[in-house]
């Protein structure tokens, strides 16, 4: 099966790739777009430093191929603001100083975004059941702090 | 907070342009040197420039691993400077421009917790240096003395007359003054700054996504290298046979760099993929039939071992155990912990003729610095360090094992700038690990239950023996005894001895080090005394607290976490509770843990209340995240945690076997910020150590039996949903 030319729409802008249709969907971003907000952690899906929004539905892009995304609306932590406005999500993570290292922070953001989107209330236990990235530096307690804050608020679409 | 400008300061020294191209998505950045944009921005030390426009740059020397300090240290600067801190802009300060002044911005490493109690006063003497010259200028602009002028919030102020200058207006004039030569610091209690929560000045870039970690180096013309090290640790390339990959898509270069090999691909993935099919024969010598029960047989054989290394020698402890009425002991074990940074080790290298740029993940990058010298072969004055953040280091990213084979590969491609990364695989099997520590305990007891003697022997490995090759006083590795050469309690005959028990598995600084290990033994142990005097364990530790300053800070930090735990209070029935008070990097901690376990060995944790008195609290909300997030570490590393050894290679690989702890786990947690004032303690360590020996006390009261050994899954023990 050879892909040539796949079409991506990466944060609302479109690109042309010429890769392997299995290259993990977070290397086509990394290495050939220069996207670097989805961060490589484990590369079998278990930490969830790679996550983005493929369609509003958190994907863990190490090991998800770059073919199943294309011609689809791939959302990564830099295209979660709105022309400049912080996402309330980001914003609750300001507010609450939520990272320390923050490099799984914007697969934790992603995540949550995804389970407002789906839970505009969510009980701590759609929190538990939603945030399942690893965080190294513990920033736990922060996060469902924070999403509570955001969902509190109210976020737009 | 007005900081969006964090990363675009750092962007323009380091990355100028980057821009993606919509049909090929290449990048192009170049470089300026950083004297270019600097030229005319008054600078009235190393440390501090301030702009026209109010603005005031403040140079961070250390790395930002998501301890805070780049917002602490800063702040130090900022209080004695009296400056507004919404015009604050942080910067990095840079390896090579510390080289070329002779070291002016002193030490760089982020390590020992000490970033700020190491610093705080050249820090705020830079800062109140500043102040002096901008009153001076301001003095002299009016034609009176300094003596009537003030300076807050970015302005001085003639007391008198009520005339401002802002200091964006002084600084030229200030700049050319000389420098005082003797400053006085501001009294803490006038403090503006210190002692307040800030907000982290990194946040909001890492928010966006904007920040640069050194995973994310973009230079021009950019390959990618994965690696692999002999599975056995120290083997060597016997024979590699590239055959299979070499003319695969995106393919440039299969190195066989003698310790390891090396995939140079035009995507990390074909690297990482390719490097799979590279057949290596590795010379293993004879370390490939090490193991884990070889290791501890080897631990086991040092508490025999007849001349021991004495790292504390009170009284005459073996005729004090002859003659108590009482004699317990008890061996604990800690083992081997891999770091697991989110970030995996990564460098980026690159060697045109005979300058060299690197970008790291660093915690020391002036090492790095000296390494990709010695690496390359060309002068250290050719080497640039570019700072970026890391994704987290944990004491791993201080040694410079990656940076040297970054480099290696480099110089096998010259002129090509490569971007070294590990798989997580190659970062939890290529570890530096926590040493296990085999720990023997034995108490002398008097009738009424007093500690009349303490023998601790320590077998593990040294750290400071191998890693850093340093000469061990008397033997001694401090880090294998810590905690236990330092006790506090006053027991007149304490032996501690300590016999180095090197493998060939290596060792390093993992957070916390000998403090995330040895106060489990010590604490538990203590416990174990207390119960053989059926003395409650609070009272047992506060009646063997000396009096004096070190020991009284001890009983302070006890009492302020037993109090809020409400250690007086009864507990609901099938509540257990532990507690342990500790010291180590400069502060004083405590921890009160409450637990239930269940029929199916779910441990449930109610509540942890954990306490540190830092001597002054900088910034009290980031310490309570410092606290927050030491808390799942060390969770962690005492519910799952363990590196094994099986035919001389490290069994786990990857999180599936080296497991996290995760959101729906976490605890309640209560941190109590209790400063006494007077010194200067570090925060993003001390947490760990009551932790672990609090937890499991709990857990052994609950229990009815006691546990001696980590991680608790060996016990068959899990940590049930919060």
């Amino acid at each position: 099966m050879e892909i040539v030319n796949m079409k991506l729409s990466v944060n609302g802008k479109s690109h042309t790739l010429d890769v392997e249709p299995e290259m993990p969907l977070l290397w086509a971003l990394r290495d050939e777009l220069d996207i670097k907000g989805p961060k490589f952690g484990c590369g079998i899906a278990q930490c969830g430093s790679c996550t983005v929004l493929l369609n509003g539905e958190p994907v863990r892009s190490c090991a998800y191929p770059v073919s199943g995304a294309a011609g689809q609306k791939v959302i990564t932590i830099e295209g979660l603001a709105d022309k400049g406005r912080l996402h309330a999500i980001q914003q609750a993570w300001i507010d609450h100083q939520v990272p320390q290292c923050g490099y799984c922070q914007g697969g934790q953001m992603l995540a949550a975004v995804a389970l407002l989107k789906k839970k505009p209330k969510p009980t701590d236990e759609d929190i538990d059941a939603a945030m399942t990235n690893i965080c190294r530096c513990g920033t736990y307690a922060r996060m469902r702090t924070a999403i509570h804050a955001a969902a509190k608020k109210g976020t737009r679409a | 907070m007005s900081t969006p400008e964090l990363t675009s300061g750092m962007d323009r020294r380091h990355f100028l342009k980057i821009s993606s191209t919509a049909t090929a998505g290449l990048s192009v950045g170049f470089f300026v040197p950083q004297s270019a944009q600097a030229a005319n921005t008054p600078q009235l030390n190393v440390w501090l420039e301030i702009e026209p426009n109010d603005t005031i740059v403040i140079r961070y020397a250390r790395a930002e691993m998501g301890q805070g300090s780049m917002t602490s240290a800063p702040m130090m600067i900022a209080e004695e400077l009296e400056a507004d801190w919404k015009k604050v802009r942080v910067e990095y300060a840079t390896a090579h421009e510390n080289l070329r002044t002779k070291r002016a911005y002193g030490d760089m490493a982020s390590v020992g917790s000490r970033t700020i109690r190491n610093s705080q006063e050249y820090l705020r003497k830079a800062g109140a240096t500043g102040r002096e010259m901008l009153i001076a200028a301001a003095a002299q602009q009016w034609g009176v003395p300094a003596s009537e002028c003030k300076a807050a919030l970015s302005k001085v102020t003639h007391v008198p007359s009520k005339r401002t200058l802002s200091y964006g207006k002084l600084a030229a004039a200030a700049a050319k003054l000389e420098a005082p030569k003797d400053v006085k610091l501001k009294d803490p209690k006038d403090w503006t700054l210190i002692g307040k929560s800030i907000p982290r000045v990194d946040i909001p870039d890492i928010v966006t996504g904007r920040v640069k970690y050194g995973i994310d180096a973009q230079v021009p013309g950019m390959l990618h290298a994965a690696i692999a090290a002999s599975p056995v640790f120290n083997g060597t390339v016997k024979s590699m046979d590239a055959s299979k990959v070499e003319n695969r898509r995106g393919i440039v270069k299969v190195l066989n760099l003698g310790t390891f090999v090396a995939v140079v691909a035009d995507n990390w993935w074909r690297a990482k993929e390719a490097l799979r099919d590279v057949a290596v024969d590795w010379d293993v010598g004879e370390h490939g039939t090490l193991s884990s029960a070889a290791i501890m047989a080897h631990f086991k054989a040092g508490m025999d071992q007849p001349e021991l290394a004495v790292a504390r020698n009170d009284g005459n402890t073996p005729d004090a155990m002859s003659k108590a009425a009482k004699v317990i002991e008890a061996e604990y074990f800690t083992p081997y912990l891999a770091h697991a940074t989110m970030e995996p080790m990564v460098c980026t290298a690159w060697l045109q003729g005979d300058q060299l740029d690197v970008w790291c993940s660093t915690q020391n990058p002036e090492s790095t610095l000296a390494v990709a010298a010695a690496t390359a072969g060309v002068p250290q004055a050719n080497v640039k360090v570019h700072p970026m953040q890391l994704g987290g280091g944990l004491g791993r990213k201080s040694p410079q094992d990656f940076t040297r084979q970054a480099v290696t590969i480099a110089k096998a491609m010259p002129g090509k700038p490569i971007k070294m990364l590990w798989s997580r695989e190659e970062e939890i099997q290529h570890g530096l690990y926590r040493p296990a520590s085999l720990m023997r305990f034995k108490a002398g007891l008097s009738a009424t239950g007093k500690a009349e003697a303490l023998h601790i022997r320590v077998c593990a490995p040294s750290i400071l023996a191998t890693l850093l090759k340093l000469p061990l006083p008397k033997g001694v590795d401090g880090q294998a005894v810590a905690s236990f050469n330092d006790h506090p309690y006053d027991i007149p005959n304490t032996l501690v001895d300590y016999a180095q028990r090197n493998t060939n598995v290596p060792v390093g600084f993992w957070r916390t080090v000998g403090h995330s290990q040895n106060p489990f033994g010590r604490e538990c142990f203590i416990d174990e005394m207390a119960q053989a005097a059926s003395k409650d364990p609070v009272e047992y530790r506060l009646a063997m607290l000396p009096n004096n300053e070190k020991a009284n800070r001890d009983r302070a930090i006890l009492l302020a976490v037993t109090k809020a735990a409400g250690w007086d209070k009864k507990l609901a029935p099938g509540v257990f509770r532990g507690v342990a008070a500790t010291d180590g990097y400069g502060s004083w901690t405590a921890c009160v843990c409450d637990v239930s376990v269940n029929a199916k060995n779910e441990v449930k944790i109610h509540r942890i209340v954990i306490g540190i008195d830092p001597g002054y609290a900088v910034n009290p909300d980031n310490i309570v995240a410092q606290f927050q997030g030491s808390v799942v570490h060390g969770l962690t590393a005492i519910f799952w945690g363990e590196n094994t050894i099986k035919d001389g290679r490290v069994e786990q690989s990857n999180f599936h076997d080296y497991r996290m702890m995760r959101l729906n786990e976490m605890p309640k947690v209560e941190v109590v910020i209790a400063p006494t004032g007077g010194f200067w303690g570090g925060v993003g360590e001390p947490a760990q150590a009551p932790l672990a020996p609090a937890v499991a006390n709990a857990i052994s009261a609950a229990l009815g039996k006691r546990i001696r050994s980590l991680p608790l899954k060996n016990h068959g023990l899990t940590l049930a949903r919060a």
